[in-house]
């Protein structure tokens, strides 16, 4: 299975989940059988005025992971993220890093086909 | 000489104040609208547009079989509105600035000009000569580009030796605003004497005067609110041009798109002193061309 980049508060299985996408603290990037992982800072993102949820896409896009869990996409991440073939379940909030895997290993997680949150620059 | 009518508070009559200005003006003058998100001045001025056109702005079109995804492109945009992700280039034409910087840095001639419609450009005339406004695509962000092109048009009208241009600025202190007022010759406050008119007062006050051109208040509204405004101009050394009152009557000619100088004489003669106290500012020698905000 593919590697699975969760947005997240800090970097630890029991961070809770980050449920913004594009503007998350980080992503742990956590292989789900063993759940090993290691953390991508998003600082970079949170910073930006516009284009957070692109950016927070390519640092997702570059860490490997095929498959996001998170709370809110936008749809221009959603674009950008749904372009390099990777998978993203989201409305994930309010839950740790770790009960999210669970979650999505006991197949309770389906995957979007479109976003479920407005851009902010439309 | 280029008066830029502006405020930091919205709401505050800087279009009452342009179309009066305008009405009063005598020398010849061009009525501009730079408030191009809300254009307003033709509502007062009533001018017969005699023509328009669209503005746009370069934005690139990749053309994906040319790609060798080396991410210049990407790595040079600051606005996020090109990005690579793997073998596959996106764009977000509504996050591009247009400065073409993507283009000129393929190596491989994939990215090509496009264009995205900004607004539209109209010009004309009123009883009191030219005018000419831009407005904003509904939809559209970026305004500074779009009052970048009408100001082209401005030089494209007339020859600005021996005549003046009254510019009905945005409100604020961002780029809209900043791009209204950086090229003018004068910049005119238009505020209220309320808390909340003080303070974005002093935010604009702070902010233009960056651009060392000689600046003036007019206080609207006046005895509304608070005295603070006016010992807020003293201590600053801004200069009261003006004080129109707070007063049901401009409230009324300004709803039924009147112009205040029409409303009486006692209206007129407000507007004919400014107009008068302002062709008397000796015009700002400062520096020019300061960089958009």
């Amino acid at each position: 299975m593919g590697k699975i980049a969760v947005s997240c508060e800090e970097p630890a299985l029991d961070s809770r989940i980050d449920p913004r996408f594009g503007r998350a603290a980080g992503f742990l990037i956590v292989d789900p059988d063993t759940l090993e992982f290691s953390y991508v800072d998003n600082g970079s993102s949170q910073a930006m005025s516009r284009g957070a949820g692109i950016q927070a896409a390519e640092n997702v896009f570059r860490s490997g992971a095929k498959i996001v869990l998170t709370g809110y996409v936008g749809p221009k991440a959603f674009q950008s993220l749904s372009a390099a073939g990777i998978q993203i379940g989201q409305n994930l909030e309010n839950m740790t890093v770790r009960q999210a895997i669970e979650k999505f290993k006991a197949g309770d997680v389906d995957m979007a086909s479109s976003p479920n949150r407005m851009g902010h620059g439309a | 000489m280029k008066v830029a009518v502006a405020s930091g508070k919205g709401g505050t009559g800087k279009t009452m104040v342009s179309a009066s200005l305008v009405s009063v003006w005598r020398s010849p003058v061009i009525a501009m609208d730079l408030d191009v998100e809300e254009p307003n001045l033709h509502l007062f001025l009533h001018p017969e547009i005699k023509g328009k056109r669209t503005a746009n702005m370069e934005i690139p079109v990749a053309d994906e079989s040319r790609c060798s995804q080396c991410g210049k492109c990407a790595e040079l945009c600051q606005f996020k509105a090109i990005s690579l992700m793997g073998k596959i280039i996106l764009t977000y034409q509504e996050m591009c600035h247009g400065c073409g910087g993507c283009i000129a840095v393929c190596p491989e001639g994939a990215l090509s000009p496009g264009y995205r419609e900004l607004g539209e450009i109209l010009w004309g005339r009123t009883n009191y000569g030219k005018f000419l406004m831009g407005r904003l695509r509904v939809g559209e962000a970026m305004s500074p580009p779009l009052m970048r092109q009408t100001k082209i048009r401005l030089t494209e009208m007339t020859d600005l030796n021996g005549t003046d241009v009254i510019i009905d600025a945005p409100p604020g202190v961002s780029c809209p605003a900043v791009n209204a007022v950086m090229d003018s010759d004068v910049i005119l406050l238009v505020s209220e004497p309320t808390p909340f008119g003080l303070y974005d007062m002093k935010l604009a006050h702070q902010a233009f005067s960056q651009l060392n051109k000689p600046m003036a208040a007019i206080i609207n509204r006046a005895g509304l609110g608070t005295s603070e405004m006016a010992g807020y101009c003293k201590s600053s050394g801004l200069e009261i041009l003006a004080e129109i009152p707070y007063d049901r009557g401009i409230a009324e000619a300004y709803a039924g798109g009147r112009i205040i100088a029409d409303i009486d004489g006692e209206f007129r003669k407000l507007f004919t002193g400014l107009a008068d106290k302002i062709k008397s500012i000796p015009e700002a020698s400062g520096r020019r061309g300061v960089p958009n905000g």
